[in-house]
């Protein structure tokens, strides 16, 4: 019996501590609902800027069955994924190379750099012309704009590299490709990981602004047609969705890591 | 019949290494000569500034444009060569490999086969005393841990000559002074021609054969004094009155070197001052 008793009050410390940080996140969440739920009802907040938190738990079930709200989450994370991982396969190598040419590196930084604080998502226009109003300009402005991180951070990994590491590869005499795989882009991964992080999140904006802008595809348009009924309650509920392809997206991102950097 | 450990493992013969340009040249390793025998341990003493950074550079192939010449057999050293393991002063493990793949990578890089190379790796790292940790990670271990790693991982080539500096540098006297037992008794099993750079006196005491004692800049050789302490060695031996004396001895030939170096840093800081 105590030893139940002592096993039981080891337990449960032993559980919050172990999820304290998710319990304590979830409750934040909770007490913010409530507390924007009571300003409404009261009257602080304007229903119709904010609408009452209930109201957009109660929209969710309308907008699953009635706005198809799965394809159009499938047709927004297609493209999110479409453009990243373009990103990714385009940004490193290029970061790759420009680290590998001082002069090229020095001509295209800066560029790269403004590339990357470009507002992106306003030359709509001008990708509308090239690649008309298809899935396709919503990937490809996505892609430029996931680009200028990835390049940018690779860049700085392979710079970042210790120099005690080169000389560990170069007393045993590695060769160059040798010395890139197995030493300067290993130890640079960390840094890469934390340019694709930033890269994904612009990717997500420009992939569901570009759809709200042009009205097509997935989760940004249906966010367009909601806000133009002026169905707040299931503006928000579709808003949440673009949170949950985004929290999809970044636990997917996560896997790859853990898988490529166990030692993190 | 030759005693083996009269043959020169290494021969380090008249180097002089200068950096810099026109007027600004400075003389890092001035005329510095010396040997090392197959199985014996020598350590290179002396101050901050004295070039014993920029001789392990040399040694290790890793600064071939130098006057004079490190020979080891009839080889000129100009590059990195497979005889020479080198152990640097800096945490060099790879963070993203565990410790046996750490140890393994000089063999991966040989092209030897997977088990070969693990069961290798695993001998190199249980003379180290880590058998217990082959699957964690770097950023699992101690200071100390890691620079045992860093020792397997170049023993593993099973390297001519085994060329560290200052692999303890960073660690605390008590740990310093009980890797010094490992590394004597790794020495003495493998009777591993070893040549250690540092700046800490009891460590070379504790370690060596011999003792090559530098001047501060230019780095010229003051002497080489021999260590008689009785091998096996262990580190009781720093409580004899023998190594009180070597020590007394060596810093006494390393005062005045360390103290033109002081004077040098010091007013390199004044004017330093005077121009902020």
């Amino acid at each position: 019996m105590a030893d139940t008793l002592v096993r039981k009050s080891s337990s449960s410390p032993s559980l919050l501590f172990r999820y304290g940080p998710e319990i304590t996140g979830l409750a934040s969440l909770v007490v913010a609902a409530l507390l924007f739920e009571l300003l409404v009802r009261v009257g602080v907040i304007n229903r119709y800027v904010i609408p009452p938190p209930s109201d957009v738990i109660l929209a969710f079930e309308r907008v699953v069955t009635e706005e198809d709200i799965l394809g159009r989450s499938g047709a927004t994370a297609f493209e999110m994924i479409v453009a990243a991982v373009a990103a990714v396969l385009v940004g490193v190598p290029v970061g790759a190379l420009l680290h590998r040419s001082p002069l090229w590196r020095r001509a295209m930084e800066d560029w790269v750099g403004a590339l990357a604080a470009a507002p992106i998502v306003l030359a709509f226009p001008l990708f509308l012309v090239l690649f008309g109003r298809s899935p396709k300009t919503i990937i490809v402005m996505a892609f430029f704009h996931g680009l200028a991180p990835i390049i940018l951070k690779t860049i700085e990994g392979l710079s970042g590299t210790r120099k005690v590491l080169i000389n560990v590869g170069r007393s045993l005499n590695m060769t160059s490709s040798q010395m890139f795989w197995k030493i300067l882009f290993p130890s640079a991964l960390p840094v890469i990981f934390t340019g694709i992080r930033l890269s994904w999140t612009f990717v997500l904006i420009t992939v569901v602004g570009v759809e709200y802008l042009i009205n097509l595809g997935g989760l940004g348009q249906l966010i367009n047609e909601l806000a133009e009924r002026y169905d707040l309650p299931g503006t928000y509920a579709a808003i949440f969705f673009v949170i949950l392809v985004s929290v999809f997206f970044f636990i997917l991102l996560e896997r790859v890591e853990l898988w490529l950097r166990p030692a993190r | 019949m030759e005693d083996i450990r009269l043959q020169p493992a290494m021969v380090v013969d008249d180097v002089v290494k200068r950096f810099g340009r026109g007027d600004e040249i400075v003389t890092a390793v001035d005329h510095v000569s010396f040997n090392v025998a197959q199985g014996e341990f020598v350590s290179v003493i002396g101050p901050s500034g004295c070039g014993k950074s920029t001789l392990f550079n040399i040694i290790g192939g890793l600064l071939g444009d130098y006057e004079g010449s490190v020979m080891i057999g009839d080889e000129r050293i100009s590059a990195p060569h497979p005889a020479v393991g080198m152990v640097f002063q800096e945490e060099s493990t790879f963070p993203w490999r565990n410790v046996i793949d750490n140890v393994a990578f000089p063999l991966e890089l040989q092209g030897v086969a997977k088990s070969e190379r693990m069961d290798r790796a695993h001998h190199f790292i249980d003379m180290v005393g880590l058998a217990s940790f082959e699957k964690n990670f770097p950023s699992q271990l101690s200071g100390g841990m890691r620079q045992r790693v860093s020792i397997a991982r170049t023993l593993v080539s099973q390297p001519k000559i085994l060329l560290m500096d200052e692999p303890f540098a960073a660690l605390d006297e008590q740990t310093r002074l009980l890797l010094g037992d490992k590394i004597t008794q790794i020495q003495q099993e493998l009777n591993q021609t070893t040549l250690l750079i540092t700046h800490n006196l009891t460590e070379a005491v504790q370690l060596s054969d011999r003792i090559v004692v530098m001047t501060y800049r230019p780095g010229k050789v003051k002497r080489i004094v021999d260590i008689n302490l009785k091998r096996p060695r262990t580190s009781d031996v720093v409580g004899s009155d023998a190594f009180g004396h070597y020590v007394a001895e060596i810093w006494n030939d390393l005062r005045e070197e360390a103290s033109r170096g002081m004077a040098d840093s010091e007013s390199a800081a004044s004017r330093r001052g005077a121009h902020g």
